[in-house]
């Protein structure tokens, strides 16, 4: 037995390997970086097709929302599409939030991602109305801004018009709300730690992946 | 109650694990034969205790009994009876107690084939795989315990994951796959055993293993050509393989078991490579366990859903474990495992063998880079990259060709050195075949260099193997006077070993042929149709949607297109692509459509349609010669067997041959050719051509 081999061998091929999967065990693959959260939200100007139900929120078709002019007052923006199955798992939590926070100033809306209006109008319906409008976005340039990955994607943008939390996936209503206080009573504590402390990728929350296909495959 | 049976199994598989690991290392430590005895007994009490609860599980799951954790995770009342019994392997925790069983069925057998065998090989083997089996006992009580308590008892679950109880080949693929892969753990401990007995300077034990490592290897092909095809099947993209990490954790231990099977030809033969074989056979063992690491931890992305937890950890623990070991053990003893012979000549076999390892190995080396590149460049760049198909395709075809060129020299060269009138006798059929389907292909209209070369090296080789045959069996039929089918039958039989490796051989060049033909000349069409309407295809190929159709099943809803497919206008033949909606999940799962001829087939996917049945949306997909990678895995699962088969009849004629050999020797019935390259039956040099001086033996 030639412990001097064995030792070095171990040293230079083995550890680096474990080293290398150990470091594994701490990431997250499914995490895609995103710039976004705490940073300026990219603003937009985009047309409302869909008005909304909710008696606050409601706004004319055809009327344009700017972004810019939401300064001061928090703002959901949610890409979604008609053919886009996980859309109707949020459909539900989306709206009852939006109208939730609506008297508190907070505003939702939804931005139609590569569709068309009229499927956008029929999916509405089918779903059984939704609070906030909805607006479309041509050749979809908001959604290349916001460096869309998939619908839906939500965007939370805080009072000073930063992205204060991206949602990748559906999102649920706790979350959202438990997301909305927090920022409502920040922006009255205006102590608060400052977009510069917050990580790259810490405002980025990942819906949970269902266990799946794995184990057949070794 | 079938709960408590299940998990008490297992419980005591792993103190029997424990015990008979102590008992058998104090013994052969301690030079206690009784303790060594003792000690492995336990391999055949825990395949008892692993059948029992695998037994269990597939009655509990057979019986709904949601209290079982497992069950309540993938049992469904309204899943038809065979998937819910092939749901054993269709998640995490059923599918490491599978493994778990497969692999104490294994060492079982190892140890009942090898219980006459003097020596301590064997029982530190035995050790080893008791290792093993500790560890996915351990797993097994611990982050992947399929006999977790559900309490209150749930009243129904929610059924296997759509995908996997969609295809025939679910039932297939797995099991497979688990031979294939656990099995390379047996070499794994045939090495571990040879290292710490010592035997590991004999060539024995690499016989011993090679044919270990030869089932194992048939069972993984097959069930990587099984996986490829339930993709093809199921997954509705039209293609076989991704690159996926998944794919690929059960392709790098192929590949290193591949090279091990030609180089322990050369350690055999002419005493060489030993080192390397250790190496390779270790390795392979470790990318089976890396593999697993990989699509259990999560921690690389992969289009399949992964299931994390801590079972990671344990994995990754266990790694860490054997790669110390294996490396320690190794490098330790690499002074013993020196070669005997050298190379004597470029242009001999063992050359080709040396190339074909080269390859196989640089091959394994951009595999696992491919698939852990994502890892090291977030570790060292700190981006996140993803490494598809374009890398792994840019990197490993030229590396496809060249082994396909190798393929047909190796079987065409004799050992030790060719004279240049030998090899231009040898070559010049081949060549020609080779530069006729270039000849051919370019004139088709084919410019791809690589596509071009691969066919022409798959003719090249598939001349060079059958050559073999053809001449063994003239020979014979001159030298025997017997009729061509006796000669035949009887040429292989004498030497299965080397007539069923051509034979795997000839399944390669299948696989590899189908791949590049489907892959250069597949055509893809999509249309929307009203029933009634016709979509030209390609040529006189036209598909004509008849009817749209729903239906409910227990388990989902299936929506249905009926498809005619017209050639010049007449109906040749009806498709029927669907759409399957589970009540598990919002996705529906698309189940293609497949007409296979020879030539190849017609693929048809329900892309989409209106809910009021009034159009829907097909893709065609032409994949020309895609049946020949099915049947070329066959052909290389039946070429193992034949390779593998126990001959009763040479091994005694072996041992008559060397005995006079080594008179004071006393023969073992597995041992004829100790000396490298010395006590070689004339049949075995009888491959090549009988004009040609064959080689000293």
């Amino acid at each position: 037995m030639n412990w001097k081999r064995a030792l070095l061998s171990t040293a230079l091929i083995g550890a680096p390997l474990v080293a290398l999967l150990t470091y594994g065990m701490t990431r997250d693959p499914h995490s895609i970086p995103s710039p976004l959260p705490g940073r300026d939200a990219p603003v937009f100007t985009r047309a409302v097709f869909a008005p909304g139900a909710d008696s606050v929120l409601r706004l004319p078709v055809g009327d344009s929302v700017r972004l810019a002019a939401h300064r001061g007052e928090i703002v959901v923006v949610n890409f979604w599409a008609s053919w886009c199955l996980a859309c109707r798992d949020e459909h539900l939590d989306l709206s009852q939030t939006a109208s939730a926070f609506a008297q508190k100033g907070v505003h939702f809306y939804g931005l139609l991602y590569n569709d068309q209006e009229k499927n956008g109008l029929r999916w509405i319906s089918d779903m059984g109305g939704q609070a906030y409008p909805a607006l479309s976005d041509p050749g979809a340039r908001t959604a290349i801004d916001y460096g869309l990955y998939g619908v839906p994607e939500t965007f939370v943008v805080d009072q000073r018009g930063l992205v204060a939390r991206k949602f990748i996936g559906p999102v649920n209503a706790l979350q959202l709300s438990a997301l909305l206080d927090s920022l409502l009573v920040a922006n009255q504590d205006s102590t608060r730690v400052g977009p510069a402390n917050i990580p790259p990728d810490a405002g980025v929350t990942r819906p949970v992946v269902p266990a799946a296909a794995d184990a057949a495959k070794p | 109650m079938t709960r408590i049976l299940g998990l008490a199994s297992i419980w005591i598989a792993l103190v029997m694990s424990v015990y008979g690991i102590i008992a058998a290392v104090i013994g052969l430590t301690r030079k206690r034969p009784a303790f060594v005895v003792g000690g492995m007994q336990a391999v055949y009490v825990n395949f008892a205790l692993l059948t029992l609860s695998t037994a269990a599980m597939v009655y509990a799951l057979v019986t709904h009994d949601f209290s079982v954790g497992y069950v309540a995770q993938v049992g469904s009342r309204s899943t038809p009876v065979f998937y819910t019994v092939i749901s054993l392997w269709g998640a995490l925790e059923g599918s490491i107690l599978f493994w778990g069983w497969v692999l104490a069925m294994y060492s079982a057998v190892v140890v009942w084939t090898n219980r006459k065998r003097a020596g301590d090989l064997v029982p530190w083997a035995a050790v080893a795989l008791m290792t093993v089996c500790l560890f996915f006992c351990i797993l097994m009580v611990g982050p992947a315990n399929p006999w977790g308590l559900v309490s209150p008892t749930p009243a129904d679950g929610p059924g296997p994951n759509p995908l996997l109880q969609n295809h025939i080949l679910m039932a297939v693929h797995p099991p497979l796959l688990y031979l294939g892969y656990v099995g390379m753990t047996v070499p794994f401990a045939f090495a571990v055993g040879a290292l710490l007995s010592g035997e590991i300077q004999s060539d024995d034990w690499i016989r011993l293993t090679r044919r270990w490592t030869l089932s194992a290897w048939a069972f993984l092909s097959l069930a990587i050509v099984a996986g490829m095809w339930w993709s093809y099947e199921v997954l509705g993209w039209g293609g076989y393989w991704a690159w996926d990490p998944v794919e690929n954790a059960s392709f790098m231990p192929w590949l290193t078991a591949t090279a091990f099977l030609h180089s322990a030809m050369v350690q055999e033969r002419r005493g060489m490579l030993k080192l390397w074989n250790v190496n390779l056979i270790v390795s392979t063992f470790l990318l089976t366990m890396l593999g697993t690491f990989l699509t259990r931890s999560g921690i690389i992305s992969s289009v399949h859903a992964f299931t994390t937890g801590t079972i990671g950890y344990y994995f990754l623990g266990f790694i860490t474990l054997c790669i110390v070991v294996s490396l320690v053990l190794v490098a330790g003893n690499s002074e013993k495992l020196r070669s005997d012979g050298q190379l004597d000549s470029a242009a001999s076999r063992e050359t080709v063998f040396l190339f074909n390892n080269l390859f196989l190995t640089g091959f394994t080396f951009v595999v696992v880079l491919g698939t852990l590149f994502p890892l090291v460049a977030e570790a060292f760049k700190g981006v996140k990259v993803t490494v598809g198909a374009p890398f792994f395709n840019k990197m490993t075809i030229p590396i496809c060709v060249a082994l396909l060129f190798l393929m047909g020299v190796g079987p065409a060269l004799p050992w030790k050195a060719a004279s240049r009138e030998q090899l231009r006798t040898v070559f010049i059929l081949p060549g020609s075949v080779a530069v006729l389907i270039a000849t051919l292909a370019l004139a088709l209209g084919m410019r791809d260099g690589y596509g071009i070369a691969a066919f022409a090296f798959a003719g090249f080789a598939l001349v060079c193997n059958l050559r073999e045959y053809a001449i063994g069996t003239r020979a014979r039929m001159r030298a025997h006077g017997e009729a061509l089918p006796v000669a035949f039958v009887r040429l292989v039989g004498a030497n299965r070993r080397r007539y069923g490796g051509f034979l795997a051989h000839i399944g390669i060049i299948t696989i590899a042929a189908g791949v590049t033909a489907s892959s250069s000349f597949r055509f893809e069409r999509e249309a929307t149709l009203k029933p009634g309407q016709i979509m030209p295809v390609k040529g006189d190929l036209s598909v004509r949607l008849k009817t749209l159709w729903g239906k409910d099943e227990p388990q989902r809803q299936v929506v249905g297109a009926d498809v005619e497919i017209l050639r010049g206008g007449t109906v040749v033949g009806m498709l029927d692509p669907r759409m399957n909606f589970y009540r598990s999940q919002d996705q529906p799962v698309p189940t293609p459509a497949v007409r296979s001829r020879p030539t190849g087939d017609v693929y048809i996917n329900l892309m989409a349609f209106t809910p009021d049945g009034q159009s829907a949306t097909l893709r065609v997909i032409l994949e020309p010669f895609v049946p020949w990678i099915w049947f070329g895995g066959l052909v290389v699962a039946f070429g193992a067997v034949v390779s593998a088969w126990p001959s009763a009849r040479r091994a005694a004629r072996r041992v008559e041959y060397t005995a006079p050999q080594r008179a004071t020797a006393r023969p073992s019935p597995v041992s004829g050719t100790s000396f490298p390259g010395a006590a070689m039956p004339m049949t075995q040099a009888s491959g090549l051509p009988p004009s040609l001086p064959s080689n000293p033996a």
